[in-house]
């Protein structure tokens, strides 16, 4: 079996964002960037499932602008065996995203597509059942705990009463959560094969998308400054401010 | 050459700042404190193929070459981390891959670059010869296909957490030879098999958190076999080393630095007194901005030696001037960075004052300023002999 897994290039998650002067986004110019972490999760679990005889082969896909080699240089480090980049405009969004993976899943016949449940950066949350609906395949989101038999991936889903206990038949798209496992760092030798290792490169147009966004961002702001607290020290002072001061009780 | 010291190598400082940041600044700081080993973060090293990084790929490692291995050892540096405890390795190996035998090779590299040895010591100085090497006084006399070494080494690092050690002895009295540098030898020594038959460790306490030990040789028998290049030839075979040492060295000097500075200007930006950020006062900011040039200028001197010495080329100078820049730059970043935290410096959880008395080590060790400059002013410019 092959395993696609999709990996995103994001400002890394220690990096306080600023948002531009003209409110048209997040400033982005000498920003450290990584590959999204639920991204590197589902790298890991495909690399595992390879471990553990399920996949002979990992592929990973980053669609984006020239620097998301990078990122799939990283995937490679990490063990995937080869990669693609559909070399696109910095902001493509989540159908034409899940439209460009559909294609690629055309060529390359993944029997299981891993992906992070959602980027960092927009936190749309929306890829993966995109290309699950796109190609009628089975899907399970949100997974922190997965396993193969007989063509077949019982899955447990974080939902909000707990663990949800699903089995979907392959071919599949998971979307990882943040418990699945703790991704592994390169090793040295292995970020030397990966720089060994092939990235093609594809544009939209030879998969047939048109990576045109389809809407528009107004504004982006920040949220207002939290004021600063107060410390009360008594519960009574707490009672008195919380009737007079805020009004809630 | 086009791109700047700390952008090149982009995709190792990459994995190396995402490695060094599973081991948090309180776990260095509890290493620190209690002076003991950072086992777990050199085992993660080595398994992660790390210390590995200059044994030529047919043996298992990577086959790179001593400008990458300064970058590992400036990334573990520039994280609050210690690459002291885990540097011998790298440049021990310069000595092994340089002059060891073939039969050598292959015994040792493969089981090192798995991590089932560890190359992590070297033994040159001793109490009472000091920086005066060509008079070392331990001794290693032939009988049969043996040597029998007797003799006295002190500050002989991470033996306790090292399988391999090399050792400098004098194989021919220096009565006997031409020149002082020649009747030296070098050996690797099976630490495990030493301890039982002739070699005494006692450690040092010390202020930089060392593991670093005294020993004693009495009658200790190492296999002929266990000489390292030609007998009496070892001064020359431990240069490579020593040049390494210097080099690597210096870009732990060149982490220690930016780690200074990073830590002193986000203090400098934030710390408000008099109503405005003391990062605005020149008094303040001049002092980091020259520690920052200081810092730059021995990085390019740390990549000159690198470059020479990969490219074999003798680099003894470049190695030395490096060492010394670049602990000069360090020690003013670490002082600067004190200076400018006001009393937290002093404050153990702020880590300044654990890198500060770690980086002031490398004024002295493993080669003095002072030889330093003996060295350049004798053998650079000609002047004559002062030592
Ligand atoms: C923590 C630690 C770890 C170490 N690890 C190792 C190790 O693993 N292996 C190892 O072999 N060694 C190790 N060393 C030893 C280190 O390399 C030596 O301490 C260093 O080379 C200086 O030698 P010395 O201590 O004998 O000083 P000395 O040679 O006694 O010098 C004392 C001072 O006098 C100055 N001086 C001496 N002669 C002259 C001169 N002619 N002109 C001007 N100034 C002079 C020196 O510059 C120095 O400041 C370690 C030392 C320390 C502190």
């Amino acid at each position: 079996m092959r395993i696609l897994v999709p990996v995103k290039r994001v400002v890394d998650y220690n990096v306080k964002i600023r948002v531009k002067a003209d409110g048209s986004g997040v400033d982005t110019a000498n920003v450290k960037m990584s590959m999204n972490p639920f991204d590197e999760i589902a790298c890991e679990q495909a690399i595992r499932l390879k471990e553990a005889g399920h996949a002979e082969e990992i592929v990973a896909v980053s669609i984006g602008e020239a620097k998301c080699q990078e990122t799939l240089r990283t995937a490679l480090a990490m063990g995937a065996d080869r990669g693609i980049h559909v070399e696109a405009p910095a902001d493509v969004q989540p159908l034409a995203v899940a439209k460009m993976l559909r294609a690629i899943v055309g060529r390359e016949q993944p029997g299981l597509v891993v992906m992070g449940k959602q980027a960092i950066d927009d936190d749309s949350n929306q890829t993966g059942q995109m290309l699950a609906a796109l190609l009628g395949w089975a899907q399970a989101t949100f997974i922190s705990k997965l396993e193969l038999a007989d063509g077949r991936a019982v899955v447990a889903r974080e939902v909000d009463e707990g663990l949800e206990r699903i089995e979907v038949t392959l071919p599949a798209v998971l979307t990882v959560d943040l418990r699945l496992n703790e991704p592994r760092y390169a090793s040295l030798p292995n970020i030397m094969k990966a720089k060994k290792k092939p990235i093609d490169v594809l544009t939209p147009g030879d998969l047939g998308v048109d990576p045109a966004p389809r809407l528009l961002y107004l504004k982006v702001e920040e949220p207002p400054r939290r004021q600063a607290g107060v410390k009360l020290g008594s519960v009574d002072e707490l009672v008195t401010k919380l009737k007079q001061d805020a009004g809630v009780i | 050459m086009a791109l700047r010291g700390d952008e090149r190598h982009a995709e190792l400082r990459a994995a190396l700042r995402e490695f060094c940041a599973r081991f948090p600044a309180e776990y260095h700081r509890r290493h620190g404190a209690a002076g003991s080993y950072p086992v777990e973060f050199v085992d993660a090293l080595t398994r992660a193929g790390w210390l590995a990084a200059m044994i030529p790929e047919a043996y298992g490692g990577s086959g790179l070459g001593l400008t990458e291995a300064s970058v590992i050892m400036e990334e573990i540096n520039r994280a609050g981390a210690n690459a002291g405890h885990c540097h011998g390795q790298m440049y021990n190996m310069c000595t092994l891959l340089r002059h060891g035998s073939k039969a050598q090779k292959d015994t040792y590299l493969p089981r090192i670059a798995t991590g089932e040895l560890r190359l992590q010591s070297m033994a040159v100085t001793e109490p009472s010869t000091g920086s005066d090497t060509t008079r070392t006084r331990t001794t290693a006399v032939r009988r049969g296909d043996r040597y029998l070494v007797n003799g006295q080494k002190v500050w002989i690092s991470r033996v306790q957490h090292s399988d391999l050690m090399i050792l400098l002895a004098r194989t021919t009295p220096l009565a006997e030879v031409r020149r002082k540098s020649e009747g030296l030898s070098l050996f690797l020594v099976d630490l495990e098999a030493a301890l039982a038959k002739g070699l005494t460790v006692r450690p040092i306490a010390n202020m930089v958190g060392h593991e670093t030990s005294e020993l004693f040789f009495d009658d200790l028998e190492i296999p002929a076999e266990n000489l390292i290049g030609e007998e009496g030839r070892g001064f020359r075979c431990l240069l490579d080393g020593l040049n390494a040492e210097r080099t690597l060295i210096a870009a732990e000097c060149i982490g220690d630095g930016r780690w200074f500075i990073d830590k002193v200007k986000a203090y400098a930006k934030e710390r408000m007194v008099f109503d405005r950020p003391i990062g605005g006062n020149q008094g303040v900011q001049f002092p980091i901005a020259r520690a920052h040039v200081n810092v730059e200028a021995a990085d390019l001197m740390r990549f000159q030696a690198c470059a020479r010495f990969d490219a074999g080329l003798d680099c003894a100078a470049e190695a030395n001037m490096a060492k010394l820049l670049a602990a000069d730059a360090s020690w003013e970043a670490a002082n600067v960075c004190l200076q400018l935290h006001g009393g937290f410096g002093f404050a153990v959880d702020f880590d300044i004052e654990r890198k500060f008395r770690e980086t002031r080590l490398y004024q002295v060790a493993p080669v003095s300023t002072n030889l330093i400059l003996a060295y350049v002013a004798e053998h650079v410019l000609g002047l004559p002999r002062s030592y």
